[in-house]
C-alpha cells in the first residue's frame, strides 16, 4: 500500500476519533512544545551572548590587548585571578611599538574606561562610565554620533575638554535641554559636550547606554587610572577574519620583548576576542541544551508509551478490519505499514501542535520576562522529526502485533 | 431461465475422480480448483479436530457451485482453503494452476488479491469508508494508481446498479445495497473465482433473490462462482451442488437432481 493512501487512512483516523486522538497526541505534543521552548530560549541566549553582549563590546574581526579577560563568565578560580593580579599594567608607552608592528590596513585604538560621577547643572551628579579614547575607537566600535559630531584629530591630540555622551545620559544629566554646547563636569573638570551617540541597547535588562567619551590626553585619564600613564586596551581591527591570527603574533612577540619573557613563560597579557569572550558561553550552552533536551525528554517517553497503549488498543479494535483487509489482498507489510504510518502520522501532528504552541510559549516568556527567545529552524526540523520518530517507535510493536494476526481468527471476529 | 442464454459446463464425478487423481501434476487450464486429499486438523486444546479429512474436489472454469452441509461439516474450513485464508495440513490444493497449498503468507496474499473475489454473510465492509473506497480496496493492495482504481471501482459500482450511491457509507445503505458494494468489491480486480460465503445469511427473503439474480447473471457471463451454504433453497440456485458431512464429499450433484431428492420447489 502506497504511504500517501496510509497517511490518508492515518489522519482520516484522527478526524473521526477526535478527542482520544486529542489525548493519544497530548504527551507527544507538550513534550515537544517544552522542547522548542527550550531550546528557543537557550538560542535566543546564545544569539544575544554572540550578536548583543560580546559582539557590541568586541568589534568584528579585531582583537583587544589588556592586562586581563575584560569579559569573564565564570571562571571564579582564585589563582588565576591572583595571577591577573600580578600581572603588569598597560601604559601609553606601549601604544607605539605596538602600532608600529602591525601590518598594514589594521585600525588601532585605545581605551581607558572607569565608573565616574558626572554632575551637570540640570540635575544631581550621576553614575556613569567614562571612556578615554584615542584612535579609531568610535570606526572600530562600529559607534555613530547621531547628534552633534565626533572628535577633531587636534581635539584628540591636544586632549581638549570635550565629550560625546551616550542616549541615556541626555535624559539622566540634560532633562529637558539640548546637552548640545553645555557643560558637563566629571571629578571637578568642565567639559563640553560635542556629540551624542546612537544606542547600543541593552542586554538582561542592562542598558548599554550610559557612557561618557572623552580624548584620552584630556583630564579625564586622571579619573580612569590610579597611574595617568597607564591605558586599560589597545584595540586592533584587521582588515579580514584570517589577519587577526597574524597581526596577534606580532603583538605578541612586542609585548613578550617589551615584558622581557624568556621562551616558556606564559603571556602576562590577554588579547581577547569575541570568539574567546564566547567560549564560557559555548561551554554552558552545550550543558544548557542537553538539560533542556532531556526534561522534555521524559515527557516525550510518557507521550510514546501512552501511544503504544493507544495503537494496541486501536489493533485489537479493528481485528475485523485487519481481516477484511487480509482478505482482500493486504500482506503483512501492508498491515504493518498502515500501523506505523498511522502511529507516526498521530504523533507528528502532535509534535506539529507541539512545534506550534512551543513556538507560542517562547514569545510570550519572551515577552514578559528579560529572557530572550529565538526559535531556530533547526529545532522545528528536530521536532518533526521526534513526533515521527517517536510515533515509528512507539508503534513498532502493536503493527507487528496486527500484522501477525491469522486472518481467518482476524475475520471471525466481530 | 437465463441458463438457456448460457449452458457452463458441469463436472461429472467421474471427471473430478480423474482430475484429482493426477497427484503431483498440475490440472489443466479448464480446471480453476483441484483439491487432492486435502486434510486439516485444528488443536482445540489438546483434543485434535478433524475438520477436513481427505476431500477431493475439482471446480471447472465457469462453474456454479453451491457447497452445503450441516454446521460441522467442514464447510467453513474449505471454503478458508478455497479462499487462501488458511492452508491445508496435508494435500494438495490448486487454484488457477498454481500449488497454494503451500504457499507463504505472502504469496497467499497476492493470490487472495488477484484470485479471489469474497462476499461474506455479514458484508464486511469498513464501516467508515465509502462504498466507492471499499471497492477500491482491492486495488490498492494490488498497487493499482489511483485514477485508475476510481474507474474501475466506479465501473463495478455501476455493474451492480449502485452508482448513484457511491459516496454512501455503509450504513447509509440497505442490506441488499451493501452486499451489492460487497459484490462490486470482489469482483473489481477481475478475480478467478467469486467466493461467497452464507450471501444471503443477513438478508430477508426478497433481497435474498435480488442478490440471487446478480450471481445468476454473473454466472451466465461467465464467472466462476462457489458459493457456501447451509440454506437448501439458497444452494438450488447454483447448477451444482456438493454436500459435505464429516468433513468429506457426501454428494456432488446436478441442480436437478438435488432438487428432486430433496423435493425443494425453487420458486419463479
Amino acid at each position: 500500500m502506497p504511504i500517501f493512501e496510509a497517511v490518508r487512512l492515518a489522519l482520516a483516523t484522527i478526524r473521526v476519533q477526535k478527542l482520544k486522538s486529542f489525548f493519544t497526541l497530548a504527551g507527544v505534543c507538550i513534550g515537544v512544545m517544552f522542547l522548542i521552548t527550550v531550546v528557543s530560549i537557550i538560542e535566543g541566549m546564545g544569539r544575544y551572548m554572540k550578536e548583543d553582549l560580546v559582539g557590541k563590546l568586541i568589534a568584528v574581526n579585531s582583537f583587544e590587548l589588556r592586562r586581563r579577560p575584560n569579559i569573564n563568565f565564570g571562571d571564579s578560580d582564585p589563582a588565576i585571578w591572583e595571577e591577573y593580579r600580578r600581572r603588569p599594567r598597560l601604559f601609553q608607552s606601549d601604544l607605539f611599538p605596538v602600532v608600529e608592528a602591525l601590518p598594514e590596513g589594521t585600525r588601532w585604538a585605545q581605551e581607558s574606561e572607569s565608573s565616574v560621577s558626572a554632575q551637570t547643572r540640570y540635575a544631581r551628579p550621576r553614575s556613569t562610565t567614562a571612556f578615554g579614547i584615542d584612535g579609531d575607537w568610535f570606526q572600530i566600535k562600529k559607534l555613530g554620533v547621531t547628534d552633534g559630531r565626533e572628535f577633531t584629530a587636534q581635539e584628540l591630540t591636544q586632549g581638549e575638554n570635550v565629550v560625546i555622551i551616550g542616549p541615556d545620559l541626555v535624559d539622566r544629566a540634560f532633562p529637558g535641554v539640548d546637552p548640545i554646547g553645555r557643560e558637563i563636569r566629571v571629578g571637578g573638570v568642565p567639559y563640553r559636550v560635542i556629540g551624542i551617540t546612537e544606542s547600543r541597547g541593552s542586554a538582561f535588562g542592562i542598558s548599554f547606554d550610559n557612557f561618557l567619551i572623552a580624548p584620552w590626553r584630556s583630564p579625564i585619564r586622571k579619573q580612569l587610572n590610579p597611574n595617568p600613564q597607564m591605558i586599560d586596551a589597545v584595540i586592533i581591527q584587521a582588515p579580514n577574519q584570517p589577519a587577526i591570527t597574524e597581526s596577534q603574533e606580532r603583538v605578541r612577540a612586542v609585548m613578550r620583548t617589551r615584558h622581557k619573557l624568556r621562551p616558556g613563560v606564559k603571556d602576562d597579557f590577554s588579547m581577547e576576542t569575541s570568539a574567546s569572550a564566547l567560549e564560557f558561553w559555548n561551554k554552558i550552552e552545550g550543558y544548557l541544551l542537553i538539560a533542556g533536551v532531556a526534561l522534555p525528554a521524559i515527557g516525550l517517553v510518557v507521550g510514546a508509551i501512552v501511544i503504544m497503549n493507544i495503537m494496541l488498543v486501536a489493533v485489537a479494535e479493528r481485528t475485523h478490519e485487519i481481516g477484511i483487509r487480509n482478505a482482500l489482498g493486504a500482506k503483512r507489510r501492508d498491515i504493518l505499514a498502515q500501523f506505523l504510518v498511522e502511529s507516526a502520522t498521530l504523533s507528528t501532528v502532535g509534535a506539529m501542535l507541539g512545534i506550534a504552541m512551543g513556538i507560542g510559549l517562547a514569545q510570550a516568556i519572551a515577552a514578559v520576562t528579560p529572557l530572550p527567545a529565538s526559535v531556530a529552524p533547526w529545532s522545528i526540523i528536530v521536532g518533526v522529526a521526534v513526533g515521527m520518530g517517536v510515533g515509528i517507535i512507539s508503534g513498532v510493536y502493536p503493527a507487528s502485533q496486527a500484522s501477525k494476526l491469522d486472518p481467518v481468527v482476524a475475520l471471525r471476529q466481530e | 431461465m437465463s441458463q438457456d442464454t448460457h449452458e457452463a459446463p458441469l463436472t461429472t464425478t467421474a471427471e473430478r475422480l480423474a482430475v484429482v487423481g493426477s497427484v503431483g501434476a498440475a490440472p489443466s487450464g479448464e480446471w480453476v480448483i483441484v483439491t487432492r486429499g486435502i486434510k486439516r486438523e485444528y488443536d482445540m486444546g489438546g483434543e485434535v479436530v478433524r475438520a477436513l479429512r481427505g476431500l477431493d474436489l475439482a471446480v471447472r472454469r465457469n462453474e456454479y457451485v453451491a457447497i452445503m452441509g450441516p454446521s460441522g461439516s467442514g464447510k467453513s474450513t474449505l471454503m478458508n482453503i478455497i479462499g487462501c485464508l488458511d492452508t491445508p495440513n496435508d494435500g494438495e490444493y490448486w487454484l488457477n494452476g498454481q500449488l497454494v497449498s503451500t504457499m507463504k503468507d505472502d504469496e497467499l496474499a497476492r493470490v487472495r488479491n488477484k484470485e479471489i473475489g469474497f462476499v461474506f454473510q455479514t458484508f464486511n465492509l469498513l464501516p467508515r469508508a465509502t462504498a466507492l473506497h471499499n471497492v477500491e480496496l482491492p486495488l490498492v493492495y494490488a498497487g493499482v494508481s489511483a485514477s485508475e482504481r476510481k474507474e474501475r471501482a466506479m465501473d463495478a459500482l455501476e455493474k451492480v446498479q449502485l452508482g448513484s450511491r457511491v459516496h454512501h457509507r455503509p450504513n447509509e445503505l440497505s442490506g441488499g445495497q451493501r452486499q451489492r458494494v460487497a459484490i462490486a468489491r470482489a469482483l473489481v480486480n477481475r478475480p478467478s473465482i467469486l467466493l461467497a460465503d452464507e450471501p444471503t445469511g443477513n438478508l430477508d427473503s426478497q433481497t435474498s433473490e435480488e442478490i440471487m439474480k446478480v450471481f445468476e447473471s454473473l454466472a451466465s457471463s461467465g464467472q466462476t462462482v462457489i458459493m457456501v451454504t447451509h440454506e437448501p433453497d439458497i444452494a438450488a440456485h447454483a447448477r451444482r451442488v456438493v454436500v459435505l458431512r464429516d468433513g468429506q464429499i457426501a454428494s456432488d450433484e446436478r441442480r436437478e437432481q438435488f432438487t428432486e431428492k430433496l423435493g425443494v420447489s425453487i420458486g419463479h
